[in-house]
């Protein structure tokens, strides 16, 4: 270390003949880009905490944070899908799906049999994306954007197009997950906690979540190392479907009653939490602790928009403005410049 | 030195990495119509020396003086406007483009209305191809191409303008001598009409061809410049590596064990046909041939990746099934294969965890990876192989080409396979790695393992293998055993008949 430090003073000596100008400006350039979305996250809670003193007290980062356990959950299992190298739009509207199984369920087979009966049928249809995926190799982007309409119709099917609600909304104990409080933290928070740390464990530490970051880094080069890249892939969309039946049974608990549209357009709140966080879209990189860096700021916009006043419908303009500011500090990260003429 | 004026000068050139001083205050003048070597061991910084004059890198200090101006490179656009042709030791073409839009990308003729003159585009690359003597075309996809021609590609690019001074980074790495023949005839050509070449490479025959003068790095330092006219093979090494070296080879006259692989009359398609051959434990057997031969293809059958049409297979005897990778590894064979950049390595993966990928199921404790004892693989190939990089965390991508195929033999090698396979394994290593590489292997033979060396250097076969199997066009033409073999009986066996056929 002392080494590193050392070289670094004796950069910066020689720097100093270097034109002041052009030296300060690249300097800023490299910052800007290497922490663009640390910073520019840093500038907006300083200016939400301007513009309204409620936004950074205890009961709203709460809020914050609890509202953001649904996506932040099914955010958790796309970080896995992206880490591979793959997209995953299905979520949102498998998010839906899951939420109305299991609200119908719960009447006819009673919530003990409904929550695994519904994992399990989610769990099928991440299965079936896993297969078309990863065994017959078909493109991640439209088979998923095939799903997310294929689903929908399934939901619509499956509930005739009425909402799902549940009889006896005050007699039954499954508002639990989505309602009440343990040790004085709200339950979906404390699953998303849960589940982001096995999953983070799982993925930095264990062979499975080596093999997802070769497998998304360079394909060929994973099977070349004896490594099961497509039964890898499987396994990435039947974990993210997992989490996605997570994320129902946390708001079908909320709501004890849904529409059928539920998770629409979450798929791309998800997709833009896990960009926020620094995973790249070309796969092999990325990590479960940036993504819930991702996930936090992106509540905390959107939460600091509405307490600003900005109408709730602004929210998606803005969460498409992030996106794409996401993806440009991504690569300009990868280059150390804000602009370069080179790929 | 010379009293002519150069054609460029670089000065006190330093950059700096984290944790790696690359270069520090090193200069370099090119004169017109020289071709200039510049060597040192892998990582010395030769590359990144180049990169900073392409304009990839600014540098931390020093300048750039082009005809006595100093000039600020900001970008590589900016660098060929100076005339300044940068050919890389890593490809980077447009795989979906022809032939004809890689060559002329960014500056397509054109015609009223900004529509692309295709005619006098494919025209004109012709005529550059013509004079490489390539058997492909402008309109060629750049895909289908192999990794050779590939590399024809990109030194036509150089004679697309009017340059000053073209950057040769390992061109040869992946040419046939035939090719070699023809880039060198380039070269001359370019030196004939007053260009500067700057030329890379690890390999002295080359150097002593077609050089000029020599310049020497070492860890990022200036060592000197010798004319090549004036100098040995001894004296570049002592200055690239600051000692001399031991080429001779390990005489290991260990016990040759019984037959470990044996392949009968394989074929898969038409990449290769009726292959018989055995490797006994404690033997190293050569394959070699022109690129195109179907030894790499037989490698990657032998590995799981391809299915063979006919044929047998029998590992200590047993005949088998190599269903995939996974399999081949657990029957105990390894294949560090041909591309290292495509097929070896996780480029933005750390040192680390590349190395250890295949075996990395197997390195648990409890559900866990055992990351203390991958840290000690790592430790002890890095000290074995001459890893020159700042620790395990590095990303591979950030090592130098030669400390990257390091990399990917040490990934192979740290499985203890009972059959290894090496596909062109010193490709881009450097004359001290390549003998330790070299001597690695004889040393692994006489632990009794079973190595099988797929080379397209001639010294490298001989040197190391116990017999020799020339193919050619998917065919054993011929097995040597050392005593039988000479240069020119394995050059007879290996050409069939003369032919450049594009792969
Ligand atoms: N982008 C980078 N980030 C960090 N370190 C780098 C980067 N590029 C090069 N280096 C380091 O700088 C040193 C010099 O590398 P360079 O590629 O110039 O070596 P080289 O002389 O071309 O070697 P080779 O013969 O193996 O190609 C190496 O230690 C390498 O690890
Ligand atoms: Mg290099």
């Amino acid at each position: 270390m002392s080494e590193l430090t050392q070289e670094k003073i004796g950069l910066k000596s020689r720097r100093r003949e270097q034109p002041v100008g052009r030296f300060s400006n690249l300097k800023l350039g490299e910052i800007l880009a290497r922490q663009g979305i640390l910073i520019a996250f840093a500038l907006f809670l300083i200016g939400f905490t301007i513009a309204n003193d409620r936004f950074l007290a205890p009961d709203n980062i709460m809020g914050v944070v609890r509202s953001s356990a649904i996506l932040g959950v099914m955010a958790l299992g796309v970080t896995f899908v992206v880490l591979s190298g793959n997209l995953d739009l299905s979520v949102g509207s498998m998010m839906s799906f899951s939420t109305i199984v299991v609200l119908d369920l719960h009447d006819k087979i009673g919530p003990v049999l409904a929550i695994p009966a519904m994992f399990a049928m989610t769990m099928c249809l991440g299965a079936l994306i896993g297969f078309l995926v990863g065994y017959l190799r078909l493109n991640s982007l439209i088979v998923t954007l095939g799903m997310l309409s294929a689903i929908h119709g399934l939901t619509l099917t499956y509930s005739g197009g009425k909402n799902m609600d549940i009889a006896d909304k005050e007699g039954t104990w499954f508002s639990v997950f989505g309602q009440s409080d343990l040790v004085g933290i709200p339950v979906p928070i404390l699953i998303f906690a849960l589940l982001a740390s096995t999953l983070g464990i799982l993925l930095a530490k264990t062979p499975y979540g080596r093999k997802v970051y070769a497998v998304g880094g360079n394909g060929l080069a994973a099977t070349f190392s004896g490594i099961n890249r497509s039964r890898v892939v499987f396994t990435c969309y039947v974990l993210s479907s997992f989490c996605v039946a997570t994320a129902g049974l946390l708001q079908a608990s909320r709501s004890l009653g849904s529409q059928n549209t539920v998770g629409q357009g979450l798929e791309l709140e998800v997709l833009a939490a896990v960009i926020l966080g620094g995973a790249s879209l070309m796969g092999g990189s990325g990590t479960i602790f940036k993504t819930v860096i991702g996930v936090l700021i992106l509540g905390f916009i959107q939460n600091g928009l509405l307490l600003v006043g900005l109408q709730f419908y602004a929210q998606y303009i803005v969460t498409w403005i992030i996106i794409i500011l996401a993806v440009w500090l991504d690569i300009a990260a990868k280059r150390g410049k804000l602009w370069s003429p080179i790929a | 030195m010379s009293t002519q004026k150069p054609a460029l000068r670089l000065e006190g050139i330093l950059k700096t990495f984290p944790g790696v001083r690359a270069l520090d205050n090193v200069s370099f003048s090119v004169i017109p119509g020289e071709v200039h070597a510049l060597m040192g061991e892998n990582g010395a910084g030769k590359s990144t020396l180049m990169k900073v004059l392409g304009g990839l890198y600014q540098p931390d200090d020093g300048q750039i003086i082009i005809d006595e101006q100093p000039v600020v490179m900001t970008s590589p656009l900016q660098a060929k406007s100076k005339g300044i042709v940068f050919i890389h030791q890593e490809l980077s073409l447009a795989e979906e483009l022809t032939v004809a839009e890689n060559i002329y990308l960014g500056e397509l003729p054109h015609k009223s209305f900004g529509r692309v003159d295709w005619k006098k585009l494919h025209a004109q690359t012709d005529s550059i191809l013509q004079r490489l003597k390539v058997g492909f075309n402008a309109k060629t996809r750049v895909g289908e191409l192999s990794i050779a021609n590939q590399q024809m590609v990109e030194i036509a690019r150089a004679l697309t303008v009017e340059a000053k001074a073209v950057i040769f980074d390992e061109p040869t790495a992946s040419l046939t001598d035939a090719e070699k023949v023809v880039l060198f005839d380039v070269i001359t050509d370019l030196k004939s009409h007053g260009v500067g070449i700057i030329y890379i490479s690890h390999r002295m025959e080359e150097i002593f061809k077609i050089t000029d003068r020599i310049s020497v790095l070492r860890d990022g330092q200036y060592r000197g410049t010798l004319n090549t006219a004036e100098t040995t093979d001894d004296e570049i090494t002592q200055l690239m590596i600051g000692r001399k070296l031991d080429l001779s080879r390990n005489a290991s006259h260990h016990e040759v064990g019984d037959v470990a692989l044996e392949v009968r009359e394989l074929s898969c398609g038409a990449l290769f046909k009726n292959i018989d051959f055995e490797v006994r434990r404690g033997e190293v057997v050569g394959f070699y041939g022109l690129v195109g031969a179907g030894r790499t293809e037989i490698a990657e059958t032998l590995f799981g990746l391809r299915e063979p049409t006919a044929g047998q297979i029998y590992l200590d005897g047993a005949e088998v099934t190599i269903h995939s990778p996974a399999d081949a590894i657990a029957k105990g064979i390894s294949l560090v294969p041909e591309d290292r950049k495509g097929q070896g390595l996780v480029l933005g993966m750390n040192c680390r965890d590349n190395m250890t990928l295949p075996q990395v199921e197997g390195l648990k404790f409890g559900p866990f990876v055992a990351e203390t004892d991958e840290v000690a693989i790592f430790d002890k190939y890095k000290e074995r192989l001459d890893i020159r990089t700042p620790g395990w965390k590095q990303t591979v991508g950030n090592l130098s080409g030669g400390n990257q195929q390091k990399i990917v033999i040490a990934k192979w090698l740290s499985m203890h396979p009972s059959i290894l396979i090496v596909d062109e394994p010193t490709r881009g290593i450097d004359v001290g790695s390549k003998s330790e590489i070299h001597n690695l292997i004889r040393e692994l033979a006489s632990q009794g393992y079973a190595v099988i060396v797929i080379s397209s250097e001639m010294p490298e076969v001989l040197h190391v293998s116990d017999r020799i199997i020339a193919m050619y066009s998917g065919e054993i033409m011929r097995t040597f055993t050392s005593d039988e073999v000479t240069e020119d009986n394995l050059i007879q066996a290996i050409s069939g008949i003369t032919s450049n056929r594009a792969a």
